[in-house]
């Protein structure tokens, strides 16, 4: 039994603060969500998690199982058992996932002869060509393929507790199933802790949700069951106070190089539109 | 400049040197115009960046068989050092060569036409193939260096190379010809203190097809080498061309490759440099005929305080002509490397199609890297574009691979060899694409960046060229070939990038 603690965190961006103490816990086997406008502080409190460089904790703990995850460099945190699906997975030429993740399981000490069968029976339950497997990591790759490519490495890294920043966006109803039913069950199979960071209530209608957490002006400021989701998909986001913007690029990292967010299109569920006087989430 | 002020290049050295005598004329002729030409220096823009004033040629002596020779190492009984013995000396039998040479051997086959020379020396060539006549050149080819279009011309070494070659070596293939078995030819050079005129003609008449490997190699020898090899393709000729430099620690090359193409004829040709102290490459490809069309390839990598300057022209002096030139390399350590390419378009080359890109990874602060691309065009119909790109590791990449779980050394070595790759596996000879980048990786296990913590810092001594290291963790094969590895114009470490751009006729 694992879980990761989140405690009064306080995080800055070029001297802006985003993260204005955030508390939150998810244990093995649990989906939390979180959720909140644009500028709310959802990516920030994911990339804070993993160790991304740029951002400034000013107060506060991210603890996995009692060890303090903010002393750690990010492949450390990773190796200690986080994952971070991206929002807009990078590519990298010339590498392939067996390469990397080969890499990430000889400093594991696991055995990484059986990875190429692993990759390719994960591919085949998430729903991605195995061809990407050995080729390079996202290059080419559709946006859906690169989700699909990122839940791969979920099931093939099997980590403590998984944070998915926005894993359903730039997907099609289809590739949004696949993934959320691969989620849903390495969390009820293999026990991993899931943090959902999404905008959409749409993600949370094919996952089974356990906790809901409302994120804005960098604080939760609603916890709730699964009925809290469905409430913001009613209402919006405009009980919840500020809808404040993100930086604008720089340490967010996006750097152009990944995909545009897509709109909800061909049959997905109705975006919840945030409330914010027609401001477009994008 | 470079000083001329050593008693072993002189005209007397010339004059000795073994051959028929169309040979030993155009040696004469090729020396008178050596002496009569000024010699380069660092204030001219094709030499900016070089060390060419640091050359003192009077620390050489070019080998004359028969007479008092630099001593040369035994390689079967220790190909990383030199000691005393005649030169040039009894070519090796395969199996003496260095081990990273035996392998690139074996991975191009048993059956390849191979000639492997010592220290210049004559030479005995395996495995004939029908179709091809591999031997010392039977008539003067030196004037074909000449600038025949007006536009530039190779550099005064390769007419050095013409006064002091012992045997130019020549490969034709005949018409119509296309030959089953690549051809290799080995340089081998072991004798400390020594110049060096290794020289390769290529010919491919009209119709032929060949695959020919040239590797440059050295022992751990204070040398200087002044490699020659042109490519002369017939019209309708195919021709694959790899050239690999592994020259010692030591060793400073001032090499040329100058190739060609006639009409409809096409030319694949790329540089693997990885050994040398200074080591310069020039590549020039004269697109001579209608429809011609050359890709220009090459994968550099520098360690420790390694100089690789190359040097390129794409000359379109036909119509309807194409070049697409892709060359990439990497600085660790204190390295440096230059890159400065012009494509030339002659008036009346109309159709041409003319595209250029480098890209340099700086894997160290103390390591550099110029990128410097030129276009000159003197006709409208054209297309052409270039770019060039010097950074650092790509933050994005190595968070992306490190939030997977992936230690940051082994993330910066995956980055590194994948930026490698994509110019690798474009390898005119595929059968060598693994070679090559265990070459790759063998030269960067040895900066010691990329490796675990505490196996090696990077302060670590960097190793000779190829492959063979056991730190090295196992790639799996098979990659598709990625797209572009660094943002054009990210912040250079210490880096001169040209940036973006492009330019044609309306």
């Amino acid at each position: 039994m694992s879980e990761l603690i989140v405690e009064g965190l306080h995080a800055s961006v070029s001297g802006k603060q985003v993260l204005r103490g955030v508390d939150l816990a998810v244990a093995s086997g649990e989906i939390h969500a979180v959720m909140g406008p644009n500028g709310s502080g959802k990516s920030t409190l994911s990339h804070v998690i993993a160790g991304r460089p740029g951002y400034e904790v000013t107060a506060g703990r991210v603890l996995l199982d009692g060890t303090d995850l903010l002393a750690m460099a990010p492949w450390e945190r990773a190796q200690a058992g986080i994952f971070l699906a991206l929002q807009y997975p990078v590519e990298v030429p010339g590498v392939s996932l067996l390469d990397a993740l080969g890499e990430a399981y000889e400093a594991s000490g696991r055995d990484r002869s059986a990875l190429p069968r692993t990759l390719v029976e994960e591919a085949e339950k998430t729903g991605l060509d195995q061809r990407f497997l050995s080729r390079s990591l996202n290059v080419d790759l559709s946006g859906g393929e690169r989700k699909r490519n990122e839940v791969v490495q979920l099931g093939a890294l099997r980590p403590k507790i998984a944070v998915l920043d926005e894993v359903d966006s730039g997907l099609d109803v289809d590739a949004l199933r696949a993934v959320a039913r691969r989620v849903a069950e390495l969390c009820r199979q293999a026990g991993i802790g899931i943090l959902a960071i999404t905008h959409y209530y749409r993600l949370l209608a094919e996952l089974p949700v356990d906790r809901v957490h409302v994120l804005s002006g960098g604080r939760v400021v609603a916890t709730g069951g699964p009925e809290l989701a469905l409430e913001l998909e009613k209402t919006g986001y405009a009980a919840y106070g500020e809808d404040e913007r993100e930086p604008a690029g720089g340490a967010l990292g996006g750097g152009g190089r990944g995909l545009p967010p897509s709109r909800a299109a061909g049959g997905a569920p109705v975006p919840v539109q945030p409330g914010t006087r027609g401001r477009q989430p994008h | 400049m470079p000083t001329l002020g050593s008693p072993g290049f002189n005209a007397d050295v010339v004059a000795a040197l073994p051959g028929p005598a169309w040979l030993r004329q155009s040696r004469l002729a090729a020396w008178e115009r050596f002496v009569s030409s000024p010699l380069p220096s660092e204030s001219e823009e094709i030499w900016r960046y070089s060390r060419i004033d640091d050359l003192d040629l009077g620390r050489y002596s070019p080998l004359v068989p028969g007479a008092a020779a630099p001593g040369a190492a035994e390689p079967a009984a220790a190909p990383g050092a030199a000691a005393a013995a005649g030169a040039p000396g009894p070519p090796p039998a395969l199996g003496q060569l260095p081990p990273d040479v035996e392998d690139l051997l074996a991975v191009v086959g048993p059956g390849a036409t191979t000639l492997v020379t010592r220290n210049g020396g004559p030479a005995a060539v395996l495995n004939p193939q029908p179709g091809l006549q591999l031997g010392p050149a039977g008539e003067a080819s030196e004037e074909r260096l000449g600038n025949g279009h007006g536009g530039p011309g190779p550099d005064i070494w390769t007419v050095l190379n013409a006064a002091l070659v012992v045997v130019p070596w020549k490969a034709h293939v005949a018409a119509g010809c296309v030959l089953g078995a690549p051809v290799v030819i080995v340089h081998w050079l072991d004798g400390d203190g020594g110049a060096y005129f290794p020289h390769l003609e290529v010919e491919l008449a009209e119709g032929a097809s060949a695959q020919v490997l040239e590797v440059v190699v050295s022992a751990d020898i204070d040398a200087l080498v002044v490699p020659l090899t042109t490519l002369a393709l017939g019209p309708g000729a195919s021709g694959q061309f790899v050239q690999v430099q592994l020259l010692g620690p030591r060793a400073w090359q001032l090499g040329n490759v100058v190739s060609r193409v006639g009409r409809e004829a096409r030319l694949r040709c790329m540089t693997v440099a990885l050994g040398g102290d200074y080591a310069r490459a020039r590549t020039d490809s004269v697109l001579e005929g209608p429809g011609g069309e050359s890709e220009l390839l090459a994968g550099y990598f520098g360690t420790g305080t390694q100089m690789h300057d190359l040097r390129t022209v794409q000359h379109h002096a036909a119509p309807q002509t194409r070049s697409e030139l892709l060359f990439k390399g990497v600085v660790a350590n204190q390295a440096h490397s230059v890159y400065s390419g012009l494509i030339r378009v002659e008036k009346g080359a109309r159709g041409t199609n003319a595209f250029q890109t480098n890209r340099n990874l700086v894997l160290s602060e103390g390591a550099h890297a110029d990128s410097v691309p030129n276009l000159e065009i003197e006709d409208n119909d054209v297309r052409c574009s270039h770019a060039s790109a010097v950074g650092p590791i790509d933050e994005n990449q190595l968070f992306y691979l490190e939030s997977r779980g992936v230690p940051t050394p082994a993330a910066e070595r995956l980055i590194a060899l994948g930026f490698m790759d994509d110019v690798l596996e474009r390898s005119p000879l595929q059968e060598i694409v693994g070679w090559l980048q265990q070459a790759v990786a063998a030269k960067l296990a040895s900066t010691g960046l990329g490796t675990a913590p505490g196996s090696g810092g990077p302060g670590a001594a960097p190793g000779g060229p190829g492959p063979g290291s056991a730190a090295v963790g196992a790639r799996s094969a098979g990659l598709g070939s990625g797209s572009a590895g660094l943002g054009s114009g990210s912040a250079g470490v210490g880096a001169r990038s040209a940036g973006l751009g492009s330019g044609g006729g309306r």
